[in-house]
């Protein structure tokens, strides 16, 4: 059964995000998931052009909403890989259906062009949410041919995706567990990440950098303290923040990480087999190869072995002269990972 | 046929009507324009509800010989009974008196002076009209059973039970744990007197078990009520304690050889361990354990039956189910408590992820000497003693992303804690609230003591508890946890390092609340908790004659305020038996056997089951005993064979007759759009 | 004009936001302290503060705060109308905004190379050595695109920007303006 969506790559996608880009060609058609690029698109304003003008911001990211509801064909999906192209996309169509005045105007504005955008009439989404509710975790599974086991991957879903959630369809706005599910299902190890939804530093790297490569190096110091072989994420801004200035933060904190960050169908498509190269591997700054050099064979875990964990993880009676008190039972989505 | 001499009467209500509506215009408007319908006198005054205002109705209908009333002013619910006794003191038939709503529906809910004293008018000449078809009816007089049910066996009920059955009427209460006690039963020390709750409470609780008019229902719940005030039906179903009450002696023999220890997500809340076979706490009334099959390694695994060979007088019956027993009351009064917030669903406060994040309840738990640490006070480990602790505010409380409301008990708890870890540990403590709220008595001095002692406040809501620190400022606090919070006094942002965390938890409606609400009658506000029939002057009164509440089931409240409740829960109910017999409203449905078709739409709508149908005579047949003429039955008939007594279809056809009668709006809008509002 | 505008009213000066802001080493006001500034009708301090600069929309104060304003709108709005009064407390962020919208309005899409140039010659000419070694990493690897992509309805898009502006000024409704201003000791 093939998905055919609309596709809003965003500006990143030919330039600093082209490892994304490459990963996401070649993971795609492995599910059957066809994307068409929305014809002529334009910039979202990322997260500017909202200081300079609400309206023309609203008009702008209107403009990609009206050639979207315009090029439907079979769908009314557009998935965007960037988080902050999909919360801009998401944002105006909740703004527009939530305000009869701003839809006015925003029409008034697309007029100009000859274009109209009906709210409601496109149904934005991120490229994760299409893989966790459409896709289904069990079908990305089924595909996994070499299964990630002893690559310790620490989930970073940054914060866009599930902030602010317009169209309530997450949950857990801060420690979401959808990532950590992918990446169980490639057969990776996740870590417990306490950071998954803190900010990349944004546009401080540009305009405070600073407070932007403090920001970039509490992502990596607690990836480092719980263990991760490398950080994963869903958005080409965090990529690049971690990424890019990761040497910048070293040399300004007189420090030494080296924490690879990768796109999760990067890791997709290395668990189904395909060639590094292929998914824009070595396009990383900070290189992921000490991290792929984790990834050994390893047997999977006997029937009894599984059942042993099992009990462990969920110590319902007491051992014996254990003063320990019971630790809560964790919410339900989280007692599932462990 | 002649119109009735009808007399208007339009109340001021201080400002609260005269400020929006021009009654003067609106009284003489009713005199001149209603005077063909049958209007000889119409008046205002300031305060219609007063004795004088009164008398003048009652002057009114002596000298004019008046047959009919109308009433411009406030909700029925408010004074209709004022004004039908003042008609009755003349020797008008009460329900010959109509009131209408020109406050609630006009003057509160308007702003255009000049539109809402024409959509005033418009509501004076629906009730002109209404009057016209008004007939004099009897209130339905039954007698009241003199038992009375208590579902929920907290300090709210139990408070109730033993003023009722001390003044020599049977009690019954239903309770779902195995003992009576409730959350109070729980804590260790109760504010600001921090006497001992236990020391308190089992009293009460032992008076209850023992007194010959309290029948204690636990492990037991109420399934199914019907019937209504005077004589309520209810259905009690006892789960299997697999434990003989006859026989047993409370020896504790069984819990001692049960081999099973399971968390105890109930009265420990979770910190603490209990047995298969347990009673939650040695003064548990009764003293009874319960057996819980899912725990049970018998139940499980077909073998152990410990607890059976151990028992010297033989008690433990594995084979026990459901029994269910009926009951007849003439009162029900609902005290079923609240749960506290679940404090997962604050991801930013770490609950469930963070081990040393503790709850409300968890500390109450860990602080009692009876409790799971005998009462030390220690991190999640079971040893070390923290020595430094946070303890946040208005978790769950005052947050529109869980709950709006204020859960009124939180400030006092969190002062406790920080008294409590102080004496028993000496730590530091930290308290960051949003607004101090001691407004009890003693409470502020409580604060003030608290504050003697050298907590450290902050003013400030949490942002957020996390255990990844910062380098290199925390470098040494490996293993400890931050809680960030903006200080707005200081207006600086601060990371305090802690050992533990104590989320005061708020207090949420029980999870089945809304059930337990459809099952007795009774409205819940959109957050759950039961609705007062009136927020100021029946508190513990609820919508349906007969139903009554009081504790946290209402509302979040503490110890002395769920008292309070169920002592004022008390006295209404007794007074109510006292009488011996109730009035009731004489509105009931009835059937024209002539008209219905027998299609049995109405049979299964009545909530009530009254309505049961003939079969030899093809006709549905309505019980003037059960039902409570709520009216469904009478808009569902499609042959209109159905009437209600004070809302016939004449009367309100002719109300709506009336309301459509008035040519328009001051600004000559058709009326339909003038009253469209909230007709 | 956007729906969560005034929502500030129900501010509670509890400071979640303040608290949960990961820029708040770089802002000289908390939100909260912002939010307490417009009802005062501090106009000049709330005009001359980079708090609504240091913003990065990473909407943890949103979803946290327990009156449910919409935190991020508001400091947008400042900056716009910071930006239209051309008054700003330090020209790095407003200069980046402006080079990044600029590129928009030129391509209709964003131009990294150009941007990144630009404002670090402007601004941040002292960090390009350090860079040197990861920007030419970029470039090998084929991260950086040299030349911008024009989008076909460049001039379309200007058309409907420029409506915009015109809707927007006839519509301006301000922070300060709906707000009585009594009482000030500004």
């Amino acid at each position: 059964m093939a998905s055919q969506y609309m596709y809003y790559p965003g500006c990143s996608m030919d330039g600093t995000g082209k490892a994304y880009h490459d990963s996401i060609q070649a993971v795609l058609p492995e599910l059957n998931i066809g994307l068409a690029e929305l014809d002529d698109w334009n910039c979202c304003g990322a997260t500017e052009y909202m200081g300079i003008s609400p309206l023309r911001s609203q008009a702008l990211v209107g403009r990609n909403l009206a050639l979207a509801e315009k090029q439907k064909n079979g769908t009314d999906t557009l998935v965007a890989p960037c988080s902050a192209c999909y919360v801009n996309l998401a944002r105006t169509d909740a703004y527009v259906r939530e305000s009869a005045e701003l839809a006015a105007s925003v029409n008034d504005a697309l007029g100009a062009d000859g274009m109209s955008y009906t709210p409601g009439s496109v149904k934005v989404r991120h490229l994760l949410e299409i893989m966790i509710d459409d896709i289904g975790l069990e079908e990305v599974g089924n595909h996994v041919t070499r299964p990630l086991t002893g690559l310790k991957l620490a989930p970073y879903m940054g914060c866009l995706v599930s902030r602010p959630d317009y169209d309530d369809r997450w949950q857990h706005r801060e420690h979401p567990h959808a990532l950590d599910q992918l990446l169980l299902a490639l057969g990776a190890d996740v870590v417990e990440y306490s950071r998954r939804t803190d900010c990349c530093g944004g546009h401080m790297t540009q305009i405070s950098p600073e407070t932007g490569l403090e920001l970039i190096r509490r992502l990596i110091v607690e990836a480092e303290r719980v263990g991760a072989h490398a950080l994963v994420t869903v958005c080409p801004m965090c990529q690049m923040n971690v990424d890019f200035y990761q040497r910048e933060m070293n040399h300004h904190f007189r420090e030494n990480h080296h924490m690879p960050i990768l796109f999760f169908t990067q890791l997709m498509g290395l668990a189904y087999g395909m060639p590094a190269k292929k998914l824009g591997f070595g396009r990383e700054i900070i290189s992921a190869r000490p991290a792929l050099s984790h990834i050994g064979i390893e047997a999977p875990l006997t029937e009894e072995e599984e059942a042993q964990r099992a009990a462990e993880a969920k110590p319902v009676r007491r051992r014996r002269g254990d003063p320990a008190l019971p630790t809560p039972a964790p919410r339900e989505d989280e007692e599932e990972l462990r | 046929m002649t119109a009735p001499k009808i007399g208007v009467y339009i109340c001021h209500c201080g400002s609260n009507i005269a400020s929006m509506v021009d009654v003067e215009g609106v009284r003489d408007w009713a005199a001149s324009e209603l005077a063909d319908k049958g209007v000889v006198v119409s008046r205002d005054y300031p305060f219609m509800c007063s004795s004088l205002g009164q008398e003048l109705i009652e002057n009114d209908i002596k000298e004019y010989g008046l047959e009919r009333i109308v009433v411009g002013a406030c909700s029925p619910h408010m004074h209709e009974k004022t004004f039908r006794e003042a008609s009755a003191n003349a020797g008008l038939n009460p329900y010959l008196a109509e009131l209408v709503s020109i406050r609630e529906q006009v003057s509160w809910v308007h702003t255009d002076k000049v539109k809402a004293t024409e959509k005033a008018k418009a509501i004076i000449a629906g009730g002109v009209y209404r009057v016209h078809e008004q007939v004099p009816l009897e209130p339905l007089i039954a007698p009241v059973n003199s038992a009375t049910l208590i579902v929920g066996g907290g300090i709210a009920g139990i408070t109730a039970a033993l003023e009722i059955a001390d003044a020599g009427y049977p009690v019954h209460i239903v309770e779902r744990e195995p003992s009576i006690g409730g959350h109070m039963a729980q804590y260790d020390k109760t504010f600001p007197t921090l006497d001992c709750a236990a020391c308190i409470l089992t009293p009460k609780m032992v008076d209850a078990g023992a007194h010959p008019n309290i029948t204690l229902h636990t492990w037991s719940e109420v399934v199914d009520v019907s019937g209504s005030v005077g004589d309520f039906k209810i259905r009690v179903k006892h789960k299997p304690r697999m434990v003989v009450e006859a026989d047993c002696t409370g020896c504790g023999i069984c819990i001692e050889k049960c081999p099973v220890q399971v968390i105890d997500t109930g009265f420990e809340a979770g910190i603490g361990y209990r047995k298969a076979i347990y009673t939650p706490f040695p003064q548990a009334v009764p003293k009874y354990p319960v057996l819980t099959p899912d725990d049970c390694t018998y139940f499980a695994k077909g073998t152990c039956k410990a607890c059976e060979k151990f028992c010297p007088v033989d008690c433990i019956d594995f084979t026990q189910t459901d029994e269910f027993v009926e009951l007849t009351v003439g009162n029900i009064l609902l005290a079923t408590g609240f749960q506290p917030f679940d404090a997962r669903r604050i991801e930013s406060f770490g609950y469930g992820r963070l081990p040393n994040v503790f709850t409300s309840m968890e500390f109450e738990r860990m602080s009692n000497a009876a409790g799971p640490t005998g009462g030390k006070i220690v991190l999640r480990d079971g040893v070390t003693e923290p020595k430094s602790v946070t303890i946040i505010h208005c978790v769950g409380s005052r947050d529109k992303n869980t709950n709006e409301y204020c859960s009124a008990i939180c400030c006092m708890q969190s002062l406790k804690f920080a008294h409590l870890v102080r004496e028993h540990t000496g730590a530091d403590v930290y308290e960051c609230y949003i607004d101090m709220r001691t407004p009890g008595k003693g409470y502020d001095e409580f604060y003030n003591r608290i504050l003697d002692e050298g907590t450290q406040f902050i003013r400030g809501r949490v942002a957020e508890v996390t255990d990844s620190l910062r380098y290199p400022e925390e470098e040494g606090h490996e293993g400890r946890l931050i809680v960030q919070v903006e200080d707005t006094l200081a207006g600086v942002k601060r990371r305090i390092p802690a050992d533990m965390v104590i989320l005061s938890t708020g207090l949420e409606p029980q999870p089945d609340a809304t059930e337990v609400a459809r099952m007795f009658g009774v409205g819940c506000s959109t957050n759950g908790f039961i609705i007062e029939r009136h927020a100021k002057l029946a508190p513990v009164a609820t919508m349906t004659d007969g139903v009554f509440a009081a504790g946290a089931t209402l509302g979040p409240r503490d110890i002395p305020t769920s008292v309070s409740n169920g002592a004022a829960a008390a006295a209404t109910i007794l007074s109510r038996i006292a009488q011996g017999q109730i009035a009731m409203e004489p509105y009931r449905a009835t059937v024209d056997a002539a008209r219905c078709s027998g299609c049995r739409i109405c049979n299964d709508l009545c909530p009530f089951s009254a309505i049961t149908f003939d079969e030899a005579a093809m006709v549905t047949e309505i019980n003037p005993k059960l039902c409570q003429g709520c009216g469904v039955c009478v808009a569902a008939c499609p042959a209109n064979a159905i009437s209600g007594s004070g809302f016939s279809h004449d009367q309100i056809i002719a109300q709506i007759d009336g309301l459509l009668s008035y040519p328009g709006g001051g600004d000559g809008r058709p009326v339909e759009e003038a009253v469209g509002a909230t007709a | 004009m956007i729906p969560a505008d005034s929502r500030l009213e129900a501010c509670i000066q509890c400071g979640t936001c303040g608290g949960s802001c990961p820029s708040y080493a770089d802002m000289d006001h908390t939100p909260r302290q912002i939010f307490a500034l417009i009802r005062a009708g501090a106009r000049d301090k709330v005009m001359d503060s980079n708090t609504p600069w240091m913003c990065v929309s990473c909407y943890l104060c949103a979803v946290r705060c327990p009156q449910q304003i919409h935190i991020p709108d508001v400091m947008y709005a400042l900056k716009a109308k910071a930006t239209q009064e051309r008054r700003v407390p330090s020209h790095v962020a407003p200069d980046f905004s402006k080079t990044f919208v600029d590129y928009i309005h030129k391509y209709g899409r964003s131009f990294e190379v150009g941007l990144v140039a630009k404002h670090y010659l402007r601004h941040y000419v002292t960090r390009l050595p350090g860079m040197t070694t990861s920007g030419i990493g970029m470039v090998t690897k084929g991260r950086m695109g040299f030349r911008p992509h024009q989008i076909r309805g460049v001039a379309g898009l200007n058309a409907i920007l420029d409506r915009a502006s015109e809707i927007e000024q006839a519509k301006q409704r301000g922070l300060f303006e709906e707000r009585p201003q009594s009482g000030g000791t500004h």
